[in-house]
């Protein structure tokens, strides 16, 4: 893992709101093809960070790269590559799950001919193709994250952030969306940051995890690594939910 | 540019399939029908007092049971653009999709840009349907055909009112781009336009009165004075500049708004119609800066909202 090429990393980055802090000198990388768990409490600067990535939001200071393009800079050819799915989601609830699919392939420029056969995939490997002509509106949650994932299909994005993608699912839910994305690292070798609060979940599919806490990235690593540093002992049976409540108590 | 074409088909495609558009468009489509119906019914009972000229251009001008045509549309058509427009970006910011679409490669004026075309588009439809709908009434319950000059005047008429009502889209665009909340930005748009259409033209011969004094103590300079200061003032509502404007282009008998000598209605009559028509490139000429300005404010209205919203803070989306 530790051969693979760096895809995403900051530097000191930082973002000043008004008079608060959101992102404080926050340094890290992610590998390609490995699922990088995000970690942290609500409001801790994780969304502000992945705005950043995306650029949506301008850094206050500090050096940022995706892919080795300035998010800043080069906001148009980051988000041809980075996929997005963010906290809410943001259907169109009056559209269907194939309509609102073909707007990404048009928003992303896909010509049509071609974008049919990438959303009947898409489709097909999320799960939804039987309920491809409902409306959005009366989809479940579990069935609007797994038409998030399909955007990412049909994008066919390199990276991919995804903001709390389990949040309010039920347990059987939570662990298909959970399985689509270990899928899509494992078999499409996209590189993910996943942020979210299923310790559980994250201790199981990533590669490494960082835990952001008021805006300061205050541990980054393997599980294995951050119970060392944290515990004294190595071993095998700590959780993370452990060791990210000994650095949540800490901070 | 980018993906403008993408959003401009979703909008267009929102607009045409929402149930406030399709009501709105038989609200208006019916009254226009009516007046146009009523207008020629009148037209018909007239024949042999009118001259012969430009009866075509009577049906969009002339009153019918109310109002014409052109009033009408002076009236309503700033509704049309701001029920277009007063949640198009709010909406979007409350849904979550604002940021879904901003997370795509394209833009961000290209939502705005977008946005705005497709609203104008809308209005370009609905008003050609309109006056085409009309058009073709008033050929079949008037029976005279149209000349090439009033269907000139026509067209120009059909453009002003694109404008028009554009301007309004624009206004109901920006607060729908400053307000989060969907209802508050429509009752803004709607107190501006209410503001702008009404109280300025009542307001303007107040302030006039208040300060220049009461118009039977005045001299003739002073009289002259006093109703050049109330056009400067009633000028600034939109609906005065466009109802000018449109009277003067669809009507070329009309002589000029402007009356400054007081009389009895025959003098009055006299001095307001022409004995014969304006030409057509006359028309144009007199009413081009009410056409220039009102676009000036359309261009305005929009870089104000197209600025603001490429500010705004994503957090804030």
């Amino acid at each position: 893992m530790e051969t693979a090429p760096v895809v995403l990393s900051t530097e000191e980055l930082t973002k000043v709101y008004k008079n608060q802090t959101a992102v404080d000198r926050l340094t890290f990388e992610v590998r390609e093809g490995e699922i990088f768990g995000f970690l942290g409490p609500n409001g801790a600067g994780k969304t502000t960070t992945i705005l950043m990535l995306l650029g949506l939001t301008e850094p206050t200071r500090g050096k940022l790269q995706v892919l080795g393009l300035n998010p800043t800079r080069e906001p148009i050819k980051v988000k041809q590559k980075v996929g997005y799915l963010q906290e809410n989601m943001g259907f169109y609830s009056d559209l269907t799950g194939r309509q609102m699919l073909s707007f990404v392939a048009d928003l992303n420029a896909i010509p049509p001919a071609e974008a049919e056969g990438r959303i009947a995939a898409a489709l097909e490997a999320v799960g939804l193709a039987a309920d491809a002509e409902k409306k959005i509106g009366a989809y479940s949650r579990g069935m609007r994250q797994r038409l998030g994932i399909a955007e990412l299909l049909i994008k066919d994005s390199r990276v991919a952030f995804l903001d709390e993608p389990t949040l309010g699912l039920d347990p059987d839910a939570t662990q298909r969306i959970m399985e689509l994305i270990e899928d899509l690292a494992r078999r499409k070798k996209m590189t993910i940051l996943l942020s979210s609060h299923q310790l559980h979940q994250v201790q199981k599919v990533c590669d490494r995890v960082g835990i952001m806490i008021r805006g300061r990235m205050v541990a980054q690593g393997p599980l294995e690594q951050l119970a060392r540093e944290k515990f004294g002992v190595d071993r095998e049976e700590y959780t993370l939910e452990e060791i990210y409540m000994k650095y949540f108590l800490e901070a | 540019m980018n993906g403008l074409a993408a959003i401009v088909r979703k909008e267009l495609a929102d607009h045409f399939s929402s149930y406030r558009f399709v009501i709105l468009f038989a609200l208006i489509a019916m009254v226009s029908l009516i007046t146009a119906y009523m207008v020629g019914l009148r037209i018909r009972g007239a024949e042999g007092e009118l001259k012969p000229q430009f009866v075509f251009l009577m049906i969009f001008a002339e009153r019918g049971a109310m109002f014409s045509l052109v009033e009408f549309v002076a009236f309503f058509g700033p509704l049309v653009g701001l029920v277009l427009g007063f949640d198009a970006i709010n909406r979007e910011r409350n849904e979550g999709t604002l940021s879904k679409i901003l997370a795509q490669p394209i833009y961000r004026d290209v939502v705005i840009n977008g946005k705005f075309l497709a609203g104008v588009i809308m209005i370009a439809v609905l008003l050609t349907a309109i006056v085409l709908v009309i058009t073709g009434l008033g050929l079949a319950v008037v029976g005279v055909v149209p000349g090439a000059e009033e269907l000139l005047r026509v067209a120009v008429y059909l453009v002003v009112s694109i404008v028009y009502v554009a301007l309004w889209l624009g206004v109901a665009i920006l607060f729908s781009i400053l307000f989060r909340s969907t209802a508050t930005s429509a009752l803004a748009a709607l107190a501006v336009w209410i503001f702008f259409s009404f109280f300025v033209t009542i307001g303007a011969s107040i302030l006039a009165n208040t300060l220049l004094g009461q118009a039977a103590d005045l001299k003739p300079e002073a009289a002259m004075r006093k109703i050049a200061a109330v056009r400067q003032v009633v000028l600034l509502s939109p609906m005065e500049l466009y109802s000018e404007a449109t009277a003067t282009v669809i009507d070329p008998m009309r002589r000029s708004a402007r009356s400054f000598i007081p009389g009895g209605p025959l003098e009055a009559l006299s001095m307001t119609r022409f004995s014969g028509p304006l030409a057509f490139d006359q028309s144009l000429l007199l009413v081009m800066p009410h056409i220039i300005s009102l676009l000036a404010v359309t261009v305005v209205c929009f870089a104000v909202s197209y600025t603001v919203f490429m500010r705004q803070e994503i957090r804030s989306l």
